[in-house]
């Protein structure tokens, strides 16, 4: 078979160089990556494992649904520049879930779900495809559609805003495995907020119906803003953006999350898990 | 009128100048016929990888676990990033994005016909980077030589992450062979559903191929349609054998004397069907291309109309 690409070996360019080579070994990365591999998951003295893994767990749902929702922008964005911008942080989100999960699962194994003897499907994987809508933890902001560009940026704004503040105080945690996902987790968190804030600064000062647009979905998201908590550091920062955007602070009642979802959650996991549940033996 | 009169030496010039197979780059002078030729080419990648995230772009929200998910979340937005290096080229040239998006919507360009075939299953993403990605190597690598500079650089880059996507591809159906009988299943239904369609990429047979004469002599194109389709099959059978699965041609046979596999010919009745618009999703993808366009015309809007106030707040 060599000789096929032989005549490209002089070409500083060949993307065939490497292709045949080793035919029967190529593929690579077959066995399953632990995201904790390497890691002492050891739960450390005077922190409560349970409530630690229930926390991982309410913070890793955060970050797995609003990623799906964000991956739901994927070749529909506005442009090229923002469906690739979107992606990141909808990957950056899925990459926090992964190691939230698994450090879940690691400090408290009975939150996970229970599958057929023998399956292959790793912790983290089994807490996001084979939970039911009622054992989700993430607040309702997350899983409300996506409306127009305009709410994504608005919810994204919110949402990073308030977790970058927590990620800070994180990065203190007690646990040296959340402490790492805090950390690796700053810069990502405020590269979302200065996307969101940049566009939410565009938007504002954009055209009339930009504007509009904006501060419509403003209302729809700071609805739900109570649902993060009260946090200084994170009200501070979005009073700026406003400010500096012309943007008043809409004046709209919270909703209630009483039931703890919304009825959007229950159809997100449908076509999240559907896969998945169809193969609980399967190897992915 | 001046350039009328140096046309023949600048002629001359881009003639050696491709002979040499040195690029030819934006400020150079080129014959018209070769410009348009270079954005109609440039213009029909771009699109391809642009209508190309929707077939797997829709598994995203079903990919089986998170660690597939971010692959496939990754890939997708990769194409997204090939799209914009491609449409920069053809702006090298003065053509806009917004232009080609426009023609595209309007049915007036095409894309790649492979994907008017739907993706049915999650081995599909597999088959996809595989084959797909596969064939769309064959016919890409020779093209990082190609003589327009700015799509020869695009496509050293575009080269080197498809290359990635296919192995990722592979690997994705390798690990299902490892996994359960309906796995498996998944994975040979999903390849004999590809491999016509993955053979039909490289174009119709040389002798029905009409461009690739010219396409040759200014070196845009490195390789004839039969050339690359011969050495893609070279190149995915023993991948097929390794893998477990059987790709459905039964005249698919090594030949000694020629050094190279023998094979049936796709059905090409079927191919300038899928290219005339009756495919399974062509109607679909330009659909889903329209209306990502017109719901974001507001958000483009805001933009210019952001930068243009900007421009003017800025002092002299």
């Amino acid at each position: 078979m060599a000789e096929v690409h032989t005549h490209e070996a002089d070409d500083h360019d060949s993307a065939y160089a490497g292709l045949l080579v080793n035919d029967a070994h190529w593929a690579f990365g077959t066995d399953f990556e632990d995201p904790l591999a390497g890691v002492d998951t050891t739960v450390p003295e005077g922190v409560d494992a349970q409530e630690l893994a229930a926390y991982c767990l309410q913070l890793g749902d955060d970050a797995l649904i609003l990623s799906q929702r964000l991956s739901e922008w994927c070749s529909r964005a506005p442009d090229l520049e923002e469906d690739i911008a979107l992606a990141n942080i909808a990957l950056d989100l899925l990459g926090q879930a992964r190691l939230l999960l698994a450090r879940a699962a690691a400090a408290d194994p009975s939150l996970v779900p229970a599958l057929p003897e023998g399956s292959p499907v790793p912790p983290e994987d089994a807490l996001a495809f084979f939970r039911s809508d009622r054992e989700f933890r993430n607040v309702c902001l997350v899983e409300l559609p996506n409306g127009d560009f305009a709410e994504t940026i608005c919810r994204v704004l919110v949402f990073s805003t308030y977790r970058l503040a927590l990620f800070q105080r994180l990065t203190a945690h007690p646990d040296a495995v959340l402490r790492a996902v805090a950390v690796k987790g700053l810069k990502e968190l405020a590269y979302h907020r200065d996307f969101a804030g940049r566009w939410f600064l565009t938007l504002a000062r954009g055209t009339e119906e930009s504007r509009r647009r904006l501060e419509a979905a403003l209302a729809q998201v700071w609805a739900y803003r109570h649902e993060l908590g009260d946090d200084q550091d994170a009200e501070v920062v979005l009073e700026q953006v406003l400010a500096t955007s012309g943007v008043a602070a809409p004046g709209v009642r919270p909703v209630s999350t009483v039931g703890g979802h919304t009825e959007h959650l229950s159809r997100l996991l449908a076509e999240m898990q559907v896969v998945a549940r169809a193969h609980p033996m399967g190897l992915w | 009128m001046s350039s009328a009169v140096a046309e023949p030496e600048l002629a001359a010039q881009f003639e050696a100048t491709v002979r040499r197979k040195d690029r030819i780059e934006p400020r150079d002078w080129m014959p018209d016929a070769y410009r348009k030729t270079v954005v109609r080419q440039v213009a029909q990648h771009a699109h391809s990888e642009i209508i190309g995230m929707q077939p797997e772009g829709a598994w995203i929200g079903r990919a089986p676990s998170l660690r597939r998910k971010a692959t496939l979340l990754a890939k997708v937005q990769d194409e997204a990033g090939h799209g914009l290096y491609l449409y920069s080229a053809t702006e090298t040239l003065g053509v806009s994005r917004q232009h080609l998006t426009e023609m595209l919507i309007a049915g007036k360009q095409k894309y790649s016909s492979i994907f008017n075939y739907p993706a049915l299953s999650y081995a599909d993403v597999g088959t996809i980077g595989w084959l797909v990605d596969g064939a769309a190597i064959c016919n890409q690598v020779p093209l990082c030589r190609t003589s327009y500079g700015p799509y020869g650089r695009a496509m050293i880059r575009i080269c080197k992450e498809e290359s990635f996507h296919q192995r990722q591809g592979y690997e994705l159906l390798m690990t299902m062979m490892r996994g359960t009988d309906e796995q498996r299943a998944m994975v040979q239904e999903s390849v004999d559903r590809f491999w016509w369609p993955a053979l039909m990429m490289f174009g119709p047979p040389d002798d029905a191929s009409p461009n690739t004469e010219q396409s040759m002599a200014w070196g845009i194109k490195t390789h004839t349609n039969d050339e690359l389709r011969q050495r893609f099959v070279d190149m995915t059978v023993p991948q097929a054998e390794a893998l477990g699965v059987t790709l459905p041609d039964p005249d698919l046979v090594w030949n000694e004397e020629r050094g190279a596999h023998d094979f049936g010919q796709p059905d090409w009745d079927e191919f300038w069907d899928v290219v005339k618009g009756s495919g399974p999703c062509n109607a679909q993808r330009i659909a889903h291309r329209k209306r990502a366009w017109d719901e974001g015309a507001w958000v483009r809007e805001a933009a210019v109309a952001f930068a243009n106030a900007n421009d003017e707040e800025v002092p002299a």
